[in-house]
């Protein structure tokens, strides 16, 4: 044993966030008391972050099967079969607890961790994209802190992601006091393989040399695993040592030299060093195969010295891989690392005899069987209540959906009488969330690659695959307020959108990735949350026929006490056959027809509306309001008849009608984007309820087209076909938004004005953060 | 026409201006890698986007005094064309071969954004089939494209006409608003006295394909076509 490691004593293993039963259960497994490198692996491996101990029973009941999965959850991303003997693989990823502490490299590392995934797998990374989510930038007292996390963590993925050279493609970026002490960083990145081309963390073949690659080993990021598998206060920040710091140059040579490898045949597994690094990569790597592992610390490329058996195993060194080579090849993998300037050093072997062996200056220093550490996790079935008061009952309530009258007489006493519209929608438009999301996306590049066929800031992000005439269509979408008002309706809400987004530029979803944002699991209505979340997403995922091959659990998201609202972030992903069908954003010709697909109700409750004009609290928003009610063969009948028409050639647009309502969704459809002038638009409502719920109700399964008048008899025809419910709003016009609603003039506004106002924003916001950053 | 992409570590665009020579202009094109030094059997060796070396330094200035890029002298002299776009004409400025240099955009942040560009110089080989006074349209994408020279080389630059690109709005005015970077008298490209070298921030394999955003980057190749002579030298005008 080195002399420098303590003795392991109950304490110690507290202190390393392992339980009082977890540390019985790792003696009586052992037989002895662990040495403290031995402790170290336990409590990372362990972790929340690495065992899913509190998630993995209800990750069970996702539909993960599908007829073009290739790989579904359990390896570093999931695959799926695009054709043509192509496979895309992608994967979402939280860095919640980093970037809360350390903005920049919390996320540069993020975005870092999840494009390694992405390539350890074979493919190219070709898109990324992510979801962000902050507390209010207006706030008296945080908003000054919330406007520096969001500059520093946007400038941390663009530092990461450019460099890197991977387009950002696209993504969502959302406030809510929720977030204030807890923001939301989550990293999606999707690459493209050949089918018969991926590869797989797997430690196979006995005798085989298990290769160190990469960047050499630092003392960064030790027990990051565990950092971001338990609960923040005040002295949150003394961890930054914890917050490794990332190189995208590094990376970038780690890519190609990676894919060269894999390429000339002589790698047989490959595995990204992440969280818990050498200690999780050997273990899972061995755990797949059914093999053993025996590594020699000794020989590991070091960049500080006298670091301890603890230390290494623990690192959380960036932009490092473990690949077991084929027995005889070592040299070839050797040679193609020194040519991108990178280390390739043997340091053990793949052994039959199931155990994680690690020796260090000569001393064996772990010991231990691989199952322990990793099938044997503890798993934990956590109590689940819901909560007595504050939570809406899991079913909607039907009766005040169906009955539009009372709906309407009920609602409309407590709301300003007669709102001047003009500015309501102005100030809607410019409220943060609605608000145009420029200032974050020019800063990343979002077109290397030339494959970008939709650009950033519309319903999804398309990119083509040039290997074949295909493209793909990319969604991320979460809401945490709807699903703290009710998580099950909440979770389907988002996967429904998400499909809405992905079918809006004329791509069929095919499937998902998910990110799992929510406080302490050790609160049972937490998990019970957690639980109606789930179920949510495996009922819609089993309606849109859309499996889960990939996620990401971050519980845990609390600070002082107060955690995050329950927040799934979905990532869906769409193909379509033909890039050259995609359909591009906004209104495109004066004249064309706008029509809705789809129905409004009264979903004003919890609205960007409620919000922004009525000054509800997320408190008094998530108390009292009721989150939209899906009706899923309502939803498939929208995004049926929406793609029919696509695919017929016969849209000119298509918008997806959902936050801030039907007027946010009319004013984007009109301002003008790369390529394309404003236009405006002259619109009549009419039907149920008032113009409150016309204009911002958030009711979801609507789609906003326009198309020229004379295609409207075929519309009509595959609308019908689709039973999907369709009504005419207007005519696109020329420069002026214009909306009637029973032939009462509600909305006269200038479209230059009301671009404006939406996309001078966040930029007015955020100015002296970024001036200030720069003099710093 | 045969056309050699550099490849630094840290390289992006490499790939782009490959698939745009081979698969769009259906020209002979390869790679090469930065410690080469044989380029004579090229035409033009196009110096890509990307982050070379990391370009921790300041950007281009590792890559300005690599084998490949000490090469081109002699590749030069020898009548051989060369495009620096983005990282490209930063290393182009680092390397000598053309005057000025890129500093930091002067809002603090990286720009990814589509930018209009107005022709100012006609007499060379990548710009022969444009009009002056014509708008293009391409994308930037860079942190570090803040344009400067002393004014003693502006001035020669300007007397010379050596300034290909200026930054301007769509109908061709060149304005504050329309400069993306701060850069010194809205200078997005510029030619070395002879017309053979030109660095450029914006990138014009961006914009060679409709599906992807437009054309105008397209007639910058197709110039460069119309330009080679059966000897293998280069018209100008």
């Amino acid at each position: 044993m080195t002399g420098a490691e303590p003795k392991v004593t109950l304490d110690l293993a507290l202190e390393a966030g392992l339980t009082a039963e977890e540390y019985d259960r790792i003696l009586s497994r052992l037989g002895r008391e662990p040495t403290y490198a031995e402790l170290g692996l336990f409590s990372a491996l362990w972790s929340e972050h690495c065992a899913y101990k509190h998630s993995r029973v209800f990750l069970s009941r996702l539909p993960q099967r599908g007829a073009h999965v290739l790989q579904g959850p359990g390896e570093n991303a999931g695959a799926i079969d695009i054709g043509d003997g192509w496979a895309v693989v992608f994967k979402i990823e939280s860095h919640n607890h980093p970037s809360f502490i350390e903005p920049f490299q919390g996320a540069a590392t993020g975005v870092g961790g999840i494009l390694r995934d992405i390539f350890t797998m074979g493919a190219r990374p070709i898109a990324a994209l992510n979801s962000l989510r902050f507390g209010s930038l207006d706030d008296p007292k945080n908003g000054p802190r919330n406007r520096s996390l969001l500059a520093g963590v946007v400038a941390g993925i663009a530092h990461y992601g450019n460099a890197f050279g991977v387009p950002t493609v696209g993504g969502e970026v959302s406030f809510d006091d929720a977030y204030a002490l807890n923001p939301l960083i989550n990293a999606f990145a999707l690459g493209l393989v050949r089918k018969d081309q991926i590869f797989f963390g797997k430690a196979t073949g006995v005798g085989n040399p298990v290769l160190y690659v990469g960047a050499k080993t630092g003392r960064d990021g030790i027990h990051g695993a565990t950092m971001a598998s338990a609960e923040f206060d005040e002295e949150a920040l003394e961890k930054r040592p914890t917050v490794q710091v990332g190189d995208p140059f590094l990376e970038k040579l780690l890519l190609e030299a990676c894919l060269e490898a894999m390429r000339s045949g002589a790698v047989a597994g490959i595995q990204d060093m992440g969280a818990a690094g050498l200690t999780c990569s050997t273990c899972e790597m061995a755990a797949r195969a059914d093999t053993g592992i025996e590594i020699d610390l000794s020989l590991v490329p070091q960049r500080e010295t006298g670091m301890t058996a603890y230390e290494m195993l623990l690192s959380e060194s960036q932009e490092r891989m473990l690949i077991v080579a084929h027995k005889g090849r070592e040299r070839e993998v050797g040679d193609i690392f020194r040519k991108w300037d990178l280390d390739a050093v043997v340091i053990g072997q793949v052994r039959d005899d199931g155990r994680m062996r690690v020796t260090h200056n000569g001393e064996t220093v772990c010991d231990v069987p691989v199952k322990a550490l990793t099938d044997e996790a503890p798993v934990y079935e956590r109590k689940v209540r819901s909560p007595e008061s504050g939570v809406r009952s899991p079913q909607p309530q039907l009766d005040q959906f169906q009955d539009p009258a009372s709906a309407a007489h009920e609602t409309s006493d407590s709301r300003l009488q007669t709102p001047d519209f003009n500015s309501v929608l102005l100030k809607l438009l410019s409220s943060p969330n609605l608000a145009s999301k420029e200032w974050v996306y020019r800063q990343y590049d979002h077109m290397v690659r030339t494959n970008t066929a939709v650009l950033p800031g519309a319903d999804a992000a398309v990119v083509r695959i040039k290997e074949t005439r295909r493209a793909l269509a990319i969604s991320l979408d979460g809401n945490g307020r709807y699903c703290m008002a009710n998580p099950r309706e909440g979770a389907k809400l988002m996967v429904a959108e998400a499909a809405r987004n992905v079918v809006c530029v004329g791509a069929q979803p095919i499937a998902i990735t998910n990110c799992l944002n929510f406080a302490s699991p050790e609160r049972p209505e937490v998990m019970w949350a957690f639980s109606e979340v789930i179920d949510g997403i495996a009922e819609a995922c089993q309606a849109f026929n859309t499996p889960v091959v990939s996620g990401n659990v971050s519980f845990y998201n609390e600070t002082e006490g107060r955690g995050v609202l329950p927040t799934p972030v979905i990532g869906m992903v769409g193909l379509m056959e033909d890039v050259k069908r995609v359909i591009q954003p906004g209104f495109k010709n004066a004249g064309d027809v706008i029509a809705m697909l789809g129905a409004t109700h009264d979903d004003l409750s919890i609205s960007d509306y409620a919000a922004v004009i009525e000054g509800r609290t997320t408190d008094q928003l998530s108390e009292e309001g009721r989150a939209p009610v899906l009706d899923l063969a309502s939803e498939l009948a929208v995004q049926t008849a929406c793609l029919r028409a696509a695919d017929a050639g016969l849209l000119r647009s298509a918008h997806d009608c959902a936050d801030g309502g039907l007027a946010i969704a009319l004013a984007e459809c009109c301002f003008s984007s790369l390529n394309r002038e404003l236009f405006g638009a002259d619109i009549d409502l009419t039907g149920d309820y008032d113009v409150n719920t016309r204009l911002f109700s958030e009711s979801p399964s609507r789609i906003i087209i326009s198309f020229d008048e004379s295609v409207l008899g075929d519309i009509e025809v595959i609308v019908a076909a689709a039973g999907c419910p369709m009504t005419l709003l207007g005519n696109v016009g020329a420069d002026r938004l214009h909306i009637q609603s029973d032939g009462e003039e509600v909305v006269q506004l200038d479209v230059a004005e009301m671009e404006s106002a939406w996309r001078s924003s966040l930029k007015n916001r955020l100015q002296a953060e970024v001036l200030a950053a720069g003099t710093a | 026409m045969k056309f050699g992409v550099v490849v630094f570590p840290g390289t992006w665009s490499d790939c782009d201006f490959h698939y745009v020579v081979s698969e769009v202009l259906h020209q002979p094109v390869r790679y090469v890698w930065h410690r080469e030094r044989e380029l004579r059997e090229l035409d033009c060796v196009i110096l890509p986007g990307g982050f070379s070396y990391g370009d921790y330094l300041r950007a281009g200035a590792v890559a300005g005094r690599s084998p490949v890029v000490d090469a081109l002298g002699d590749f030069v002299a020898g009548g051989g064309l060369v495009l620096g776009s983005c990282n490209g004409f930063q290393i182009l400025c680092e390397a000598g071969l053309l005057p000025g240099v890129l500093t930091r955009n002067e809002c603090l942040q990286y720009r990814c954004q589509s930018s209009h560009l107005v022709v100012e110089n006609v007499d060379t080989p990548f710009t022969r089939g444009l009009r002056v006074g014509q708008v293009l349209t391409m994308p930037i994408s860079h942190g570090e494209g803040k344009y400067y020279a002393d004014p003693e080389t502006l001035a020669r630059l300007k007397q010379q006409n050596l300034v290909v690109f200026r930054y301007a709005e769509a109908d061709g005015r060149i304005t504050k608003k329309s400069n993306p970077n701060g850069s010194l008298d809205n200078i997005a490209g510029v030619v070395n006295p002879e017309g053979t070298v030109l660095g450029m921030m914006p990138h014009p394999e961006r914009a060679s394909e409709a599906a992807i955003g437009g054309t105008d980057g397209l007639l910058m190749f197709q110039s460069l076509l119309g330009s080679l002579v059966e000897d293998g030298t280069f018209l100008k005008r």
